[in-house]
């Protein structure tokens, strides 16, 4: 066990590194100009003094030293700061949001995770309850009705099953608006008796005993979570009913079965455990599917967090802010593989005896 | 790997004879194509499959243009920004009616069958010729990424080693990034280098669309170069290259074709979803998620002005649907865990 994990910790950072490598090669499409982003706040117009800058943080030097300084920052020789280097958590200026790329993100995070939290929760309950129903009723109505829901699911693109429900909604129904939150909650927030504790504003309205804000931040997040958690939702029953369907033909079923024990317990005891293995390593990728999800559901639902911004920044080009979205999702999807297979070996005797 | 023999006869094989048409195909491809006819959900969607080849291959017919304009262009009704419902007529700059109009409905005025989006683009047109680019686009980022996967794969195990290692640790890296959000940043880089339209999200979407080729096929391959037909192989000397073409890798194909099905529908939708954001395909494109980036400037008024969600929408979701039924039932046919179980 202790083997493995070690092996598995070794290959992190070299997975990090080939991370970095990657984007870090992507940003060599860009002129040396657009580069300077990475230090500077604003490019200079001027000819003589764009080339100060170029020289100055080394973008015409070869790739190797660009990388290290993309890394580490470069050292102003007068004032003695540090400036750039992702390391130290500078990803550069975000043109397209007009403030540094990590204020941004430090900005709009806790609204993308309000999103994502609420919508995991649905993911992993409804999924794997209807992939049991499904299996256990193989072939049965309720199982073919499953599998269509499953199919149809992971067949509607997110931003569509989006349109169609705003479609329903809001613009027929006039229930739930886009948004992040109404105007007069808003102007509540921003005033002074408003504590922002977390920036999630369903936590924040609660402990702040709000609850009319709550209400309304609830209302304005119905949509997008739906949005969100449908296809995965799809994709866990559909990973669930067919792992269930295979533990359900083991021979020790069987047995349990043959002893006489109720089919509740056979299934719930017996199948369950090694039914879900393979959710487990689902459950890993769906949070990171669900952070990179909402970059179409934000846009969607004009709801502001990171996602919308990343989309905003690709349009237009920005691809400094755009390139460090996907570093930090990146980095998010290399952490959370490590953990699953931490995990797994954990619950599953099979991996860390191999 | 029986029934690879033709014979005139139908002979016993396993006990049981098979007919002329199932020892020209061989067993295994019999099988799969027995499957696939015979089960309702891959019918439906081999139907549907031959619906969108026919509209593809008809569009001239169907939404003719002017000779000589671009039919990936849609044409536009003037300039107004309020959409026009379904069944309103053409105002400006009619493209030529289609010679089957007046015979099936009566009318000599062409109209908007589907409706004009803001800016009155005809929806229909988008939705007709856009057909041929989700084909496109589906088919040959699948294409490229195939055989960019299956290339990868079959050196990485072929060789072993530290070529294996090499390869296998490059694949995870491309993979440490969530498939659309790698599409989404590539495009952008890639747009000033290629200029806009399409063929920056198409390229992008070939650059991180091979690694689950890759790495199938490599695992199928080490599985079958253990088999004994392969130890055979070698011990009467045959060549590597021979073995690994001859051999194997006719063997472990399949798997990887299969996925190649059922990735198209995914590609073709996160294609959509960078259109829908802007990214690749220009304003007026005949592409269906550029068609449905029009609802977003009316959202407040979407029960109103349905029609440019509604008829992109449905036919994307359709196009989709009809890859993942033929490849949901490929799979269950190719997975022998699962036969007799249906």
């Amino acid at each position: 066990m202790v083997n493995y994990i070690i092996r598995r910790l070794l290959m992190v950072p070299l997975l990090l590194f080939g991370v970095t490598v990657l984007i870090f090669l992507m940003l060599q499409f860009l002129s040396p100009v657009e580069r300077s982003a990475l230090y500077v706040r604003d490019i200079p117009k001027n000819e003589r003094v764009l080339e100060g800058v170029i020289r100055k943080y080394g973008l015409d030097k070869p790739m190797y030293v660009q990388y290290w300084n993309w890394l580490v920052g470069i050292k102003d020789q007068s004032t003695g700061k540090i400036e750039g280097g992702i390391l130290r958590g500078d990803f550069g200026y975000s043109r397209t949001a007009s403030q540094p790329v990590v204020d941004m993100i430090k900005h709009r995070f806790p609204a993308t995770i309000e999103l994502a939290l609420l919508a995991v929760v649905p993911v992993l309950f409804g999924g794997v309850f209807l992939g049991v129903l499904g299996a256990v009723n193989h072939n049965k109505f309720i199982d073919h009705f499953v599998r269509i829901f499953a199919i149809v699911g992971w067949s509607f693109p997110d931003f569509v099953f989006g349109l169609l429900l705003l479609m329903i909604f809001y613009a027929t129904l006039g229930w739930f608006p886009p948004g992040r939150v109404s105007d007069w909650a808003n102007q509540v927030i921003q005033s002074g008796q408003f504590h922002s504790y977390t920036h999630m504003i369903t936590l924040d309205a609660l402990l702040n005993l709000r609850f009319d804000i709550f209400w309304d931040a609830l209302r304005h997040l119905i949509l997008p979570v739906i949005t969100l958690a449908y296809l995965w939702w799809a994709l866990t029953l559909r990973v669930t009913r067919s792992s269930m369907l295979e533990t359900l033909r083991q021979d020790y079923i069987t047995t349990a079965r043959s002893k006489g024990l109720a089919e509740k317990v056979v299934i719930m005891r017996h199948a369950l455990p090694n039914g879900l293995m393979p959710v487990v390593t689902l459950a890993g990728g769906t949070i990171v599917g669900l952070l990179s999800g909402v970059v179409i559901v934000e846009t969607v639902y004009n709801y502001p967090g990171v996602g919308s911004a990343a989309a905003n920044a690709a349009v237009s080009l920005d691809v400094i802010t755009v390139l460090a979205f996907v570093l930090l999702n990146g980095f998010i999807l290399v952490m959370m593989n490590l953990l699953v297979d931490i995990l797994y070996a954990y619950i599953d005797p099979r991996v860390r005896l191999d | 790997m029986t029934g690879k023999e033709t014979t005139p006869q139908s002979e016993i094989i396993g006990g049981r004879t098979i007919s002329k048409l199932e020892a020209w195909l061989g067993t295994d491809t019999y099988r799969m194509l027995k499957g696939l006819v015979t089960n309702p959900i891959s019918v439906i969607g081999l139907l549907l499959l031959a619906m969108f080849v026919f509209i593809a291959a008809a569009a001239p017919i169907l939404a003719p243009v002017a000779p000589g304009a671009d039919p990936y262009h849609i044409p536009r009704d003037g300039y107004g920004s309020v959409p026009k419902p379904p069944g309103a007529d053409w105002t400006h700059r009619q493209p030529p009616m289609p010679f089957w109009w007046k015979a099936v409905t009566g009318h000599d005025q062409w109209i908007h069958l589907m409706g004009t989006a803001s800016g009155q683009w005809d929806i229909y047109y988008g939705v007709i010729w856009g057909t041929r680019t989700a084909l496109f686009v589906g088919l040959s980022i699948t294409l490229v990424g195939a055989v960019v996967g299956i290339a990868i794969g079959a050196i990485s195990a072929y060789y072993g080693g530290w070529v294996d290692m090499v390869l296998m640790r490059i694949t995870d890296v491309f993979m440490a990034f969530p498939f659309m959000l790698a599409a989404m940043t590539l495009s952008a880089v890639l747009t000033p280098v290629l200029g806009k339209g399409i063929f920056p999200p198409i390229v992008a979407l070939m650059a991180f669309g091979w690694m689950g080729f890759a790495r199938l096929l490599r695992s199928d391959i080490l599985s079958i170069r253990e088999r004994e037909y392969v130890l055979a192989a070698k011990v009467i000397g045959v060549r590597d290259s021979r073995i690994m073409f001859k051999h194997i890798l006719p063997n472990a194909i399949f798997p990887s074709l299969v996925l190649g099905s059922m990735r198209i529908g995914s590609y073709v939708i996160t294609f959509a979803s960078l259109s829908f954001l802007g990214i690749g395909a220009e304003v007026g494109f005949a592409d269906w998620g550029q068609l449905l980036s029009f609802a977003r400037a009316w959202m407040t008024q979407l029960t109103e002005y349905w029609y440019i969600v509604i008829y992109p929408g449905t036919i994307l979701v359709l196009f989709v649907l009809s890859w993942n039924l033929v490849g949901d039932a490929l799979r269950d046919v190719l997975d022998p865990r699962m036969q007799g179980s249906r």
